[in-house]
């Protein structure tokens, strides 16, 4: 693009000097176009209605993702496929789908990175289809409503001191972007179809930043054994391959949340020391042991 | 009406479910007012997680010089003081109790030594003070506030829904028309009063770090009603966005990249901000970095892409730039293939943030429409004719705060709820179903087509640079486009319909587009992000008034608005920030600064 540019001079720049030329052109370095087509195979249709695949030839440009090439096909082609997206950058977690039955985000998935051939996009599986790549998600708000919020001691009024280390565990689970890639692909929820007894890996996150923040007083230790399932997983690591943040999902935050419940529910010496207290397995608050 | 819709009712409707609507919803409700907070996307998607920098407040765990004073004066100084004063000083006063707020409901900050809130240095900020957590400030934020609200009594969270006009009772505001974009169905809401906190508006332009929801609805609604739009000239350009691949054209490079350390280089490897700004080099504000890098390329120093070297690489350990900017290491490296920790990252000019907005009143963030108040990007007057860096999330949590509370107030001192007018209702309708109903055959227009038009004419011509010739020509095409936009027809259904969705938001970013374009052409100067090659300078009398673009007659008109000026106490503030140049003061301010003290500079 510099290319269009007068060169050389510092005479004042005028409006529209081609700082920002298009990148629609003929294939050249600086229009990106690499001469090559895509082809693109959507999942396009609604429940009660007509469901299937629609192939596009998507022209390729250099770094395309798969978003870009859903875009083109909305602007050109088909104008009324739907596909959720908000930043395009990998931040929001709003643009999941299946690309070639692999759960991902498709503003991160550069076309140039997948085998060649036909490219497939699915709507995610595990959450009911509303129309072409877009599925409701709704359950994954409910189910965040049955989890109590952080609570913190009563205020002082001083500035908190925490020290870095434990920001530096809480932010690994606060990255999460609810892009629901785990979700969707956790076995317990697509195979076995137990969403209504079981939080997911999301939700197992969220509890784990919420344990584990020093400042936390409330023990959802309970809520996570009876309502939120945690035992049905079996910590196939699915979630955590798919997850487009690098969130350790099984290794730090399922399994530490099933030993905290393991020392509630099932570990000897606890439960002796529970018999000689009096006091029943039944958590609740617990400021002294955080 | 021709068909039937739903209902709901609710004492405060917050529009958008940002940062600052969610925290104008939390302080509603705390006020006992059944809330409802419409969302065009899905809840936690809006355009706060994309700020990354973090939250500018005046703690001075790492600088002590610091104070609120400070902030006061920089944040001034960046909007070339034709900033609402008393919103700057309410601002940069409560920021700090809002930054405490936020980590009292879970929220993360990175910690200094002691434990304290972490800060780094910005553009333009005298001293260390954004608060943030790694490069994703904005989500956390976002998270702790969404979080928040839906355990706050009394809130209600309507997602995917597109709110199309603001329904009027005499001259007061009295609820809401729209559609659920997931069904097609239309949805009426009543309530005592609107929050918008709708966002900005960057999508009609071309290269944009925003989101497809940035088309400036809530400010075209509110323009449609009768409220004054204030500052529309003044759009920000952020001086990095990506350039390369074309598909990442645009996405945000974080502020953070130059606040830990990173430089700005041409072709040459010349760090050329020393030359642009001696004094603060690449932390110089937003808006003359920008104009330095296009200055760059313009004199043929620029990067293969046309943009500028930013480079982190040779000042940082790898290890450091993982740890300090983890979501700009992983962004590089998903969309452009490259490892920021070796090798520099090419960048120019984005759309990025609007520092015009419904024109509102510092206390109550109400507009000049009975009954609607707005709230963060949405509104005007904090940051003037230029935003700094950890500005916004400070703005929306501050004026959130005090819109949702205002809002409250007003509609509880409403009696009944006004009904709704059937003749405006069956207006609405129409508007929205047009675009599927009428059959134009061949004169009928694609949104896509429009969409992309507009943007075109408002980067050439009324993007960082612009002239009375250049924004003549983007009038024109708005003029032709407006036309055209009555017969933009969608094919398809009512189910989940982008096409059909697109007319819409071509219809508020024309309204916006024009807004801007007849604001910039009034404002005959150069200030802050408005960058006139015509007028390259200051002027004396435009530095005392906003313009403000209302409604009259049914076209749009500019029209003046003087500031008030500061107080003589208040302007002797200016000398705390170490920017401060005695010799920029304008003329009305003359004499009321005593000289800076030693520790100046």
């Amino acid at each position: 693009m510099a290319g269009a540019l007068p060169q050389g001079s510092d005479a004042v720049p005028q409006p529209g000097a081609g700082l920002f030329s298009p990148v629609d052109g003929p294939p050249t370095p600086e229009s990106g176009l690499t001469g090559e087509t895509i082809t693109l195979r959507v999942f396009k249709g609604q429940p009660g209605g007509e469901m299937g695949y629609a192939t596009h030839e998507v022209p390729e440009v250099t770094g395309m993702v798969v978003l870009d090439a859903v875009h083109w096909v909305q602007r050109n082609q088909d104008s009324d496929l739907a596909c959720r997206w908000n930043c395009k950058a990998g931040k929001c977690g709003s643009c999941s789908a299946e690309v070639n039955g692999r759960p991902v985000l498709m503003c991160k998935t550069r076309i140039d990175t997948l085998p060649r051939g036909p490219v497939t996009v699915q709507p995610m599986k595990s959450f009911p289809l509303i129309k072409d790549l877009v599925t409701d998600v709704s359950r994954n708000y409910e189910t965040n409503k049955l989890i109590p919020p952080f609570t913190a001691a009563p205020d002082d009024g001083t500035p908190w001191r925490i020290q870095q280390m434990d920001i530096d565990r809480l932010y690994e689970y606060r990255r999460c972007i609810e892009c629901f890639l785990c979700q969707d692909v956790c076995h317990v929820n697509r195979t076995h179809d137990l969403s209504a007894r079981f939080f997911g890996p999301r939700f197992f996150v969220r509890v784990a930043s919420l344990e584990m923040h020093p400042k936390d007083i409330l023990d959802r230790r309970d809520l996570l054994h009876d309502q939120g399932g945690l035992g049905y997983c079996n910590i196939t690591k699915c979630c955590t391959e798919v997850c487009p943040e690098d969130i350790h999902i099984t290794d730090n935050a399922i399994i530490p949340l099933k030993e905290r419940v393991a020392d509630a529910h099932w570990d000897p010496v606890q439960w002796v020391a529970r018999k000689l207290r009096g006091s029943s397995a039944k958590t609740g608050e617990r400021a002294a042991d955080k | 009406m021709s068909e039937s819709y739903q209902t709901r009712e609710c004492d405060v409707l917050v529009i958008g479910a940002g940062g600052a609507g969610l925290r104008a919803a939390i302080a509603a409700a705390q006020a006992g007012c059944s809330t409802l907070v419409v969302s065009k996307s899905l809840l936690g998607k809006a355009h706060t997680v994309m700020a990354e920098g973090g939250i500018a407040a005046g703690l001075a765990n790492l600088d002590t010089p610091d104070s609120w004073e400070v902030h006061f004066a920089d944040t001034m100084l960046g909007g070339q003081l034709i900033n609402n004063w008393r919103m700057v000083d309410l601002y940069s006063r409560e920021v700090i109790d809002r930054v405490y707020e936020l980590e009292r409901w879970g929220g993360l900050f990175d910690r200094t030594d002691d434990g304290l809130i972490m800060q780094r240095a910005f553009g333009a900020h005298s001293w260390k003070r954004l608060c943030h957590v790694g490069d994703r400030t904005g989500l956390e934020l976002i998270r702790t506030l969404q979080d928040k609200m839906v355990h706050t009594a009394g809130t209600e969270v309507l997602m995917e829904c597109t709110l199309t006009r603001l329904l009027t009772h005499g001259d007061r505001v009295c609820g809401a028309f729209g559609y659920l974009r997931n069904t097609g169905e239309l949805i009426v809401i009543r309530a005592g009063a609107v929050v918008m906190a709708s966002g900005g508006w960057g999508r009609m332009f071309r290269y944009t770090s925003n989101s497809w929801e940035g088309t400036g609805d809530g400010a075209a609604m509110a323009y449609e009603a009768g409220a004054e739009l204030q500052d529309m000239e003044f759009v920000q350009f952020h001086p990095t966005g990506m350039i390369w691949p074309p598909g990442a054209r645009g996405i945000l490079v974080t502020e953070a990249v130059r606040g830990e350390g990173g430089i700005l280089r041409n072709s040459e490897g010349e760090r050329f901000m020393e030359r642009y700004d001696p004094v603060k080099k690449d932390l110089s504000s937003r808006d003359v970095v920008a104009r330095s890098i296009y200055k760059e390329v313009v004199a043929g120093r620029g990067s293969p892409h046309g943009g500028a070297f930013l480079d982190i690489a040779s000042r940082r350990s790898a290890a450091d730039i993982r740890k300090r900017l983890p979501s700009m290491c992983d962004q590089f490296e998903a969309l452009a293939g490259v490892d920021i920790s070796k090798e520099p990252m090419e960048v120019g000019p984005t759309i990025h943030y609007t520092m015009g907005g419904i024109r509102v009143d510092a206390e109550t963030g109400a507009s000049t429409v009975p009954g609607l108040y707005a709230a963060g990007e949405a509104a005007a007057g904090l940051h003037g004719a230029n935003r700094l860096g950890g500005n916004s999330l400070g703005d929306i949590l501050v004026f959130g705060r005090r819109a949702g509370a205002a809002a409250a107030e007003s509609a509880k001192s409403l009696g009944a709820k006004p009904a709704v007018s059937q003749k405006q209702l069956a207006g609405a309708e129409a508007d929205v179903l047009l675009p599927l109903a009428h059959d134009l055959g061949e004169k009928a227009e694609n949104s896509y087509v429009l969409h992309r038009a507009l943007q075109e004419a408002m980067q050439d011509d009324a993007g960082i640079g612009r002239s009375e010739e250049s924004l003549s020509r983007a009038l024109t095409a708005i003029g032709e486009l407006t036309e055209r936009s009555t017969r933009m027809r969608a094919g398809g259904g009512r189910v989940l319909n982008p096409g059909w969705h697109t007319c819409r938001d071509v219809l508020s970013m024309l309204t916006v587009s024009e807004a801007i374009v007849r604001s910039a052409t009034a404002r005959r100067e150069s200030r802050g992000s408005q960058w006139r090659f015509d007028f390259p300078e200051k002027d004396a009398h435009l530095g005392q008034i906003n313009l403000v673009a209302r409604k009259r007659g049914g076209a749009m008109k500019v029209e003046e608005r003087a500031l008030v000026p500061m107080p003589d106490d208040v302007v002797t503030r200016l000398a705390r920030s170490r920017f401060f140049d005695p010799a920029a003061l304008p003329s009305h301010y003359a004499g009321k600064v005593p000289a800076p003290g030693p520790e100046a500079h």
